[in-house]
């Protein structure tokens, strides 16, 4: 019964297929290259359960399932016919991640409606003549009655996949009974499915992602994750969906207790096709591509920027992330000066290139100014007013979504007067801004943002390369914390070799791994996965490796309480450019 | 007691005993005491017109010199940015020299005084969603007995655009879509109260049976997790109970309800974008919507945002955004304020006379809709420019099924922006002594505008 992942009407861009049997190809040679390894005596990546923090542990959550997840889901239990347009309420962004505010995320009314009435759509799908033939394991004796022994054989194996663990005796005896009271009512064992369906998909067991937890034999007194919910975690962290048949069988067996046993699984998971999925939407999330959603230019100002600019934007983004960090398996740092990407005709109008219809790879020539994901019009543009650009937005993205750091607010009471009173006479963002820096109320934080910020004012607000503004020549020069640079390559190289640039993804992948905001607590887990994730050369798939089999993974923290609010503290500002308050 | 509090106890609904799939079906209704209403007004089966309650927003004030109206109480003046609400004047009240107080809490801009204006306490930090909205509140109340407690719908096409939590880890998404907003209100779950016949579908009998097994396995889950999830598990069983109630409802003929009628759908969602004229045409698609689900008794509380606090609405062809324009525009110095800032504070005030003039079209008993509704619009600052949350403005609309007088500018003399919250609260019967906390916490109506 399980399918490849579901074209979903709710989802706007499906993932490349092509890219995704290259992954499957590529990452499977590596695992099998890393167990080679595990086998004898180096150690492989990830290879970490002697090496991670002794104390290093994560508190038991309990997320509410996303949107996405959900989708992700279902579409792997049901198959890609069943079509689901749902609108599940977004979580606050926490700690940098939409996917950490799932550890304290309420359901509303409003919400418990949305899930009611996607429950219903989809089920009613599933049993529809059209697909009941390949979807329900069997034929009813009577089609106007209740049949017990086949809606056991359809309800059973669907809601352990759904539930994410085996349904124990009385929970699943109480299911069928149900399944059959709706069959013998309706005078339909179809519909009567179809409630019991709905049932499952609106349980507290398939919302919520539980961590349930026992007694750790390795560590008297501490608790650690019982096997299926390592199972959960391992499927949200790699593929973003649900446990596959395998992987609960593995839980099933034992095996995800034990170093090898998980080992194995984790290999496997990272060489499956539903990586490329879970990669995208940890990148979707960390850069902030909920935005993109929102995201329109003024047409009178840009006027060949439009919705289609804005979904190949996001597209041309994780294509390139998903081929360089997955499938090339390439340094993470080198994304940020690499001049290898994809081009669709939408994006070549604002690159002002051809590009051929669909997509195609395209190398920017080495005299171009397009070099690096900082460059990429999904960065440009939705760091930019919709008809200007923005130094202090892409200042403070830059040192927010790729650095991990806080740019504080703006301060309520700020005196514009010098900055409207030059207004007219002043021609570049950098004369603007620059007055802006000299009061010192404001100047504090746009010390932050804007010296890094204006070295992207060769592209404006849709991401259009320009070598002048208002007819004065544009100075791209700045500083980032004591690195100069003369233009937005200059910074891409200074970002690429910035230490925190690798810390952040490390922070950020912790905290989506194990389902909620990383603590002042993870510090040393931090560090040490950052150590790791340096000496395995910034390769993505080894720290994805190395955190699904640290100890800490399915460690659980005893003495914490399960909701932690207090996210371990943002990347500390160098001393010379942290300063007053004020933007 | 109240007569709203008798209101919420009032059902439209009637004994249904009949005939399902030849078992015979019971659904309890509560008591019909209707005959103890003062209203003359009612609906046909003799329950009372229901009274609603509806907030709007919209976002960085206006410019006080132009805004603020000189004259105050009856007969008061419109100054230039509200010049827009002339032909609504008599519906709506201007409130303005009502402050929201931040205490020892910072001044979180386009923040603080929407989160104030709509829970009565000032947030702590850029996150903090202290308490829980108004409109919640107030649908506890009035809200229970229609399908919908409460509905967050948005112009700005942004469903993170809300201003309608239950508690600060649970919003309630704004709706951007008309076409959405169509299916979810008017599709295939809606129960046409004119409609000739009714059938009670067996298949919703099914689904609350099914339920049933749902709030047992809730049960079975409290258990494994912590005292936090299981506070979350609470709210999630509450959704459940709500569903089973709104089962219940699909179970029962409505009554039928003279100003409803068919809506059409929209069709198509208009262009996606945030210049003025694409929003105004969302919010009139998305208003008109949410008037029918009024008028049809759908929901009895809802909001609209017809921009977000930060609000990022463009000028065609005019390169800032209205938020950036409030901070960067000059001031102009033969008129004394920021002339494109102004320009988008009256595309605002247009769409708040649309809105109102929207439910004065709907003709219900012997008035209007708007005369059964109260409707509380607040925005986030007075003058953008500072983010000044001093003397923050705010309208009503409509008199609540009498309750309320109209046409007036109430100075509030400096006290709590929070007392017209609290008076709309008491108007819909809400058993609070006060509202807010420090020094937002008010037990003082706004005696002026009560009737």
């Amino acid at each position: 019964m399980l399918y490849p992942p579901a074209r979903w009407t709710g989802r706007r861009y499906p993932p490349a297929r092509g890219i995704a049997s290259q992954v499957a190809g590529i990452v499977l040679l590596l695992a099998l290259a890393s167990l080679a390894r595990a086998a004898g005596t180096a150690a492989a990546p990830g290879d970490s359960s002697a090496t991670d923090p002794a104390d290093a542990a994560t508190p038991a959550r309990m997320r509410l399932i996303s949107q996405e997840q959900y989708f992700n889901s279902l579409g792997y239990v049901f198959g890609p016919d069943i079509q689901v347009a749902a609108h599940f309420a977004p979580f606050a962004r926490t700690d940098g991640l939409v996917a950490n505010g799932s550890a304290s995320a309420g359901v509303t009314i409003a919400q418990m409606q949305e899930f009611q009435r996607t429950a219903a759509s989809i089920a009613a799908q599933v049993v529809s003549p059209t697909n009941r033939a390949y979807l329900v394991p069997c034929a009813p004796r009577d089609e106007a009655r209740a049949d017990d022994a086949c809606a056991r054989k359809f309800l059973l194996p669907v809601g352990r996949l759904l539930f994410r663990r085996p349904l124990d005796k009385a929970t699943a005896g109480a299911i069928v009974a149900r399944s059959d009271e709706a069959a013998n009512q309706l005078h339909d064992f179809y519909g009567g499915l179809a409630a019991a369906l709905e049932g499952l998909m609106m349980a507290p067991q398939a919302l919520f992602i539980v961590d349930r937890t026992e007694p750790d034999p390795a560590r008297p007194g501490d608790a650690r994750l019982d096997a299926y919910s390592i199972a959960s975690r391992l499927s949200f962290f790699l593929w973003n969906a649900a446990p596959d048949d395998e992987l609960l069988r593995a839980a099933e067996q034992g095996q995800l207790q034990n170093s090898a046993g998980r080992a194995k699984q984790v290999d496997r998971m990272l060489a499956s096709p539903r990586l490329e999925s879970g990669v995208r939407a940890f990148f979707d999330d960390m850069l902030r591509f909920d935005d993109l959603a929102v995201l329109a230019k003024d047409p009178g100002i840009y006027p060949t920027f439009g919705a289609e600019t804005v979904a190949d934007a996001r597209e041309q983004t994780l294509r390139t992330l998903v081929e360089q960090l997955i499938v090339q398996k390439r340094d993470y740092r080198d994304l940020f000066t690499s001049r290898d990407t994809f081009l669709s005709p939408s994006l070549a109008v604002i690159y002002g290139v051809a590009a051929p219809p669909g997509w195609s790879a395209y190398t920017s020539p080495a005299d171009s100014p397009r070099a690096g994901l900082l460059t990429q019009v999904s960065f440009l543009a939705a760091h930019a007013h919709p008809g200007r650009s923005s130094p202090t937005l892409r200042g403070k993205a830059l040192r927010e979504l790729l650095l991990c750091q806080t740019v504080p607010r703006p301060p309520p009471n700020v005196d514009f007067s010098l900055l409207e009173d030059a207004n007219s006479r002043l021609k570049t963002a950098r004369e603007r801004l620059d007055l802006h820096r000299s009061n010192p109320v404001c100047g504090g934080c746009h010390k932050l943002t804007d010296p890094i910020g204006l070295a992207f004012e060769n592209f404006d607000g849709a991401g259009q390369y320009r070598a002048t503004e208002r007819g004065a020549p544009i100075d791209a020069s700045g500083v980032l914390d004591g690195k100069s640079f003369n233009d937005l390559a200059g910074l891409s190289q200074s970002l690429r070799d910035h230490p925190q640039l690798s810390a952040c993804l490390v922070k950020r992948v912790y905290g989506w791994a194990t389902g909620g905001p990383t603590q002042p607590s993870d510090k040393p887990m931090l560090g040490w996965l950052g150590e790791q994730f340096a000496a395995d050369g910034y390769r993505l798939p080894d720290l994805l490796r190395t955190v699904a089999l640290s100890n800490a993974f399915a460690t659980v923290r005893v003495d914490a309480p399960a909701q932690l609010k207090a996210a371990a503290p943002a990347a500390k500002l160098p001393a010379h450019s942290a300063g007053g308050k004020s933007p | 007691m109240m007569r709203s509090a008798r209101l919420a106890r009032l059902s439209r609904r009637r004994v249904l005993k009949g005939m399902l799939n030849g078992a015979a079906v019971t659904v309890g209704l509560p008591l019909l005491d209707c005959l103890l209403c003062d209203s003359g007004q009612a609906l046909a089966s003799g329950a009372p017109l229901p009274l609603r309650f509806v907030t709007w927003f919209w976002g960085l004030g206006g410019n006080s010199s132009v805004f603020i109206p000189k004259k105050t109480g009856a007969g008061f003046d419109l100054p230039e940015e509200l010049l827009p609400l002339e032909r609504v004047k008599q519906h709506i009240n201007v409130y303005t020299n009502f402050n929201a107080f931040r205490d020892s809490a910072p001044n979180l801009c386009h923040y603080t005084g929407w989160i104030v204006c709509r829970s009565g306490i000032a947030p702590i930090a850029g996150e903090d969603k202290p308490g829980e909205t108004i409109d919640v509140t107030i649908a506890r109340t009035i809200g229970r007995t229609s399908r919908f407690p409460t509905v967050m719908v948005t112009s700005n096409g942004d469903m993170r655009t809300s201003f309608s939590y239950e508690n600060a880890n649970s919003v309630n998404a704004a709706e951007p879509s008309p076409l959405n907003l169509y299916t979810r209100i008017f599709g295939p779950d809606y129960q046409d109260p004119n409609a000739d016949g009714f059938t009670p579908s067996p298949r919703i009998m099914a689904r609350k049976s099914v339920l049933s097994g749902v709030l047992d396995q809730t049960r079975e889950l409290e258990k494994a997790v912590g005292a936090e999830d299981r506070a979350r598990l609470d709210q999630y069983f509450t959704g459940l109970r709500d569903l089973e109630r709104q089962f219940d409802q699909q179970l029962t003929k409505p009554d039928p309800i003279a100003a409803c009628h068919k809506v059409e759908t929209p069709g198509q969602d208009p262009r996606p974008g945030i210049d003025a004229d694409i929003v105004a045409q969302r919010h009139r698609q998305l208003t008109d919507l949410m008037v029918m689900a009024l008028a049809c008794d759908q929901t009895r509380v809802f909001n609209m945002a017809y921009s977000a606090a930060f609000a990022a609405t463009i000028k065609p062809g005019y390169e800032k955004p209205h938020h950036t324009t409030t901070h960067e525009e000059p001031i102009d110095k033969a008129t004394g304020y920021q002339p494109i800032a102004s320009w988008f504070a009256r595309r605002a005030m247009e769409e708040w006379a649309y809105f109102v003039d929207a439910f004065s079209k709907v003709r219900e008993g012997d008035g209007t809709l708007l005369d059964n509704s109260l409707i509380y619009a607040s925005t986030d600052t007075n003058w953008a420019r500072i983010h000044s949350i001093d003397g923050i403005p705010m309208f009503t609309a409509g008199r609540a099924g009498g309750r309320v007088r109209t046409g007036l500018h109430v100075d509030g003399g400096g006290t709590a922006a929070t007392r017209v919250g609290y008076t709309a609260m008491k108007v819909f019967g809400v058993d609070a002594a006060s509202w807010g906390t420090k020094s937002n916490a008010t037990s003082s109506e706004v005696s002026e505008i009560l009737a």
